[in-house]
């Protein structure tokens, strides 16, 4: 059977799709269903909205062309198909001194998926984002034609595919840059943040190569924005084999994310770091993906899923995201999962999420009053001249996005001339409008 | 044999998942990887693959079981290379059995594929084995072989046919101190059995390949996998036939 029917959702698991699903395990066999039913592309889904969904159409999933093509040990260029993971090339290539120059929170996301999202990792604001290191990738459009194309070759359609949500064709394979490392295992100092003027500031004058800051969303007063800042250096060494990863075997109730159990959660993770910080050393795995050993947390949340809310506002803005995580705090809907971090200006797509200034990320169990505060937050993050992020989008307004993405129409000019018949609209570029340019 | 390093693998059906996920094991092992199948521009991204993870070696070449003169090049190529010479079957195929009802000259496929192919291959490369007293053969049947059933009775009957080979080469090699194992799968997470209805159970493939090396390196003779294939086929072996062939398993 070629096509099977399956209902998917995001990494969220509030939107669902119904859709046919194919699931080509060699480059022929792509290209043959691209020729017959052209389709969008998915990978692992870690999108947490509608990203990766087709809502009663068909959807090609890459997971299986997942081979590395060739690397070259002196330069740290490397050739691979789109649907390997990022952690996977982590695992295999830091022993030898190269790391993907750019890893997002999860090794499960698919080497296309890092480029359709022109993802960004703790290294932002030195090695910019996941696209600025693609040298080129091969391109199959809605005839099964394959195209290669790079920052020079084709760039319009190149700027228009990096972060280009999949609109403009199937992403067969990529060379990317990747950048030396010391070995497998990380250095990490953490440190405490008080408030959140101290943590800007920890993080404005941090000369780690890879930072990221765990915020409690739920503290307030005097409190607000403390959290812990993490830096890392790679370094070399033996360390234990890793643990194998658990599983959530199944929903969890409701009163898991509670007020009462989130606030005494993230009391005790900020107590944790001693008030003079420490330094210990950890697996490369531990620090970049710390979530991925434990399979399925997303149903931590229970059946009804959840919401990440993530902005990026520019430095200058920095009272008002202050505002936005008041508003946070108040509302006591946050979960420990919060994240602030210090972008650079590097980006590589019209659509890419970056801008130089400060990004928040926060998850919200899925409930009324959390997505009028979500939709309440995006509202302050465009007044900040900020923007949000679509990968973790499933709720925002097309008006809105369309505002805060200044390169839009280009873009959509773009993909309506790789795309004209709209084969690879995906649920989240209908429920945004993104093909129209206005 | 407690590594693959200085071995040489012959894979045949390397475009398979199953295949593609037993070579990245035994490459990242070190070994030396012969990759046997039709689509050759898959299996020279197959065999990048397996050198970036770390083979010794890795080639591809041309096999079509329905071909006995692809057969040699696999081969030739082995004495090539380092080590102990050893072969992994992932070689099949399974047409539809409505499609086999409308044109019955299918069934000369799916036993080529399944059975006289892989059996004709294996018997001219076992005395390679049996002159240098080592080598493990993995020959890779189906749960499917074990009885006949109106679902797939013809694949089921090459895969049985198969086994009964693999046993008697098994037989035939243990004298020269060469391994011969017999895989008997469940249902697997493949292209094969991609949207087919009545699937539960569903191993990876890349579960599959380390439980196929894990038991070779025992020297296993017979392997169910997932394990509890075993007792699920003891038992459909056990239904007597008169009740059987009422049934629709």
């Amino acid at each position: 059977m070629q096509w099977k029917d399956e209902i998917n959702t995001g990494w969220g698991r509030v939107l669902k799709a119904r859709e046919k699903v194919a699931r080509p395990e060699r480059a022929a066999a792509l290209a043959a269903l691209l020729e017959s039913t052209p389709a969008p592309a998915a990978g692992m889904r870690r999108s947490y909205g509608d990203a990766p969904l087709n809502d009663g159409g068909h959807v090609i999933d890459m997971t299986r062309l997942d081979r590395i093509l060739g690397f070259d040990g002196k330069t740290g260029v490397i050739e691979v198909e789109g649907g390997v993971r990022i952690g996977e090339l982590a695992r295999l290539y830091a022993p030898q001194g190269w790391l993907p120059a750019v890893l997002p929170g999860t090794g499960f996301a698919t080497v296309a998926g890092c480029i359709a999202n022109d993802v960004h990792g703790k290294n932002h604001h030195h090695m910019g984002s996941f696209g600025q290191h693609v040298k080129s990738l091969t391109l199959l459009g809605p005839d099964g034609k394959a195209r290669v194309i790079g920052p020079k070759r084709s760039a319009n359609l190149f700027r228009a595919t990096v972060g280009g949500l999949g609109q403009t064709g199937v992403i067969l394979s990529a060379k990317l840059q990747m950048i030396p490392c010391k070995g497998d295992v990380m250095m990490v100092t953490e440190r405490r943040a008080e408030n959140f003027e101290q943590f800007l500031e920890l993080l404005d004058h941090s000369s780690a190569t890879y930072t990221v800051g765990w915020i409690d969303a739920t503290a307030r007063g005097e409190a607000l924005g403390r959290g812990i800042l993490e830096e890392g250096e790679t370094g070399s060494g033996l360390m234990p084999k890793p643990k194998k990863a658990r599983a959530v075997p199944m929903n969890a109730p409701h009163f898991a994310l509670s007020k009462p159990v989130v606030k005494l959660f993230n009391r005790a993770y900020f107590s944790r770091v001693p008030a003079h910080g420490r330094t210990s050393v950890k697996r490369i795995g531990e620090f970049f993906f710390p979530l991925d050993k434990i399979h399925d947390w997303n149903r931590l949340y229970g059946k009804r899923g959840f919401h990440q809310f993530q902005c990026v506002v520019p430095l200058e803005a920095a009272g008002r995201l202050r505002e936005m995580l008041e508003t946070i705090a108040s509302s006591g809907l946050a979960s420990p999962l919060a994240v602030l971090k210090r972008m650079g200006p590097g980006r590589a797509g019209m659509m890419s999420f970056p801008m130089e200034g400060y990004t928040l990320a926060v998850d919200f169990p899925n409930r009324p009053q959390a997505r009028l505060l979500i939709a309440r937050l995006g509202e302050m993050a465009e007044a900040a001249g900020g923007r949000i992020y679509l990968a973790k989008d499933s709720l925002a307004s097309g008006a809105r996005v369309k505002a805060m993405y200044e390169e839009h129409p280009k873009w959509a000019g773009e993909v309506a001339g790789a795309d004209p018949e709209g084969r690879f609209v995906t649920d989240l570029v209908r429920r945004l409008d993104l093909r129209s340019p206005a | 044999m407690n590594s693959t390093a200085s071995e040489t693998w012959i894979i045949l059906g390397a475009t398979s998942s199953m295949a593609r996920a037993f070579a990245r094991i035994v490459a990242e092992e070190g070994a030396h990887v012969i990759l046997a199948g039709r689509d050759l521009d898959d299996m020279k991204r197959t065999a990048a693959d397996c050198r970036a993870r770390g083979a010794a070696g890795a080639e591809a070449v041309k096999f079509d079981a329905r071909r006995p003169e692809s057969f040699k090049a696999p081969i030739a190529r082995a004495k090539e290379g380092p080590g102990s010479i050893n072969a992994a079957v992932f070689i099949g195929s399974m047409p539809d059995q409505v499609a086999i009802d409308a044109d019955p000259t299918l069934i000369r496929g799916v036993v080529a594929d399944n059975f006289t192919g892989p059996a004709e291959f294996l018997h001219r490369l076992a005395p390679l084995l049996e002159e240098r007293g080592a080598g493990t053969i993995i020959g890779v049947g189906s749960v499917a072989g074990d009885r006949g059933r109106i679902g797939n009775y013809v694949y089921g009957a090459a895969k049985a046919g198969f086994a009964t080979y693999l046993s008697g080469l098994r037989n035939r090699l243990a004298r020269s101190g060469a391994h011969v194992m017999t895989v008997k799968p469940g249902f697997v997470d493949t292209a094969m059995t991609w949207g087919i209805e009545g699937m539960f159970l569903v191993a990876s493939p890349e579960k599959i390949a380390a439980d196929i090396l894990r038991a070779a390196r025992r020297k296993r003779n017979i392997l169910y996998t997932p394990f509890f294939w075993r007792y699920i086929m003891a038992i459909i072996r056990a239904i007597p036939e008169p009740i059987f062939k009422k049934l629709s398993v």
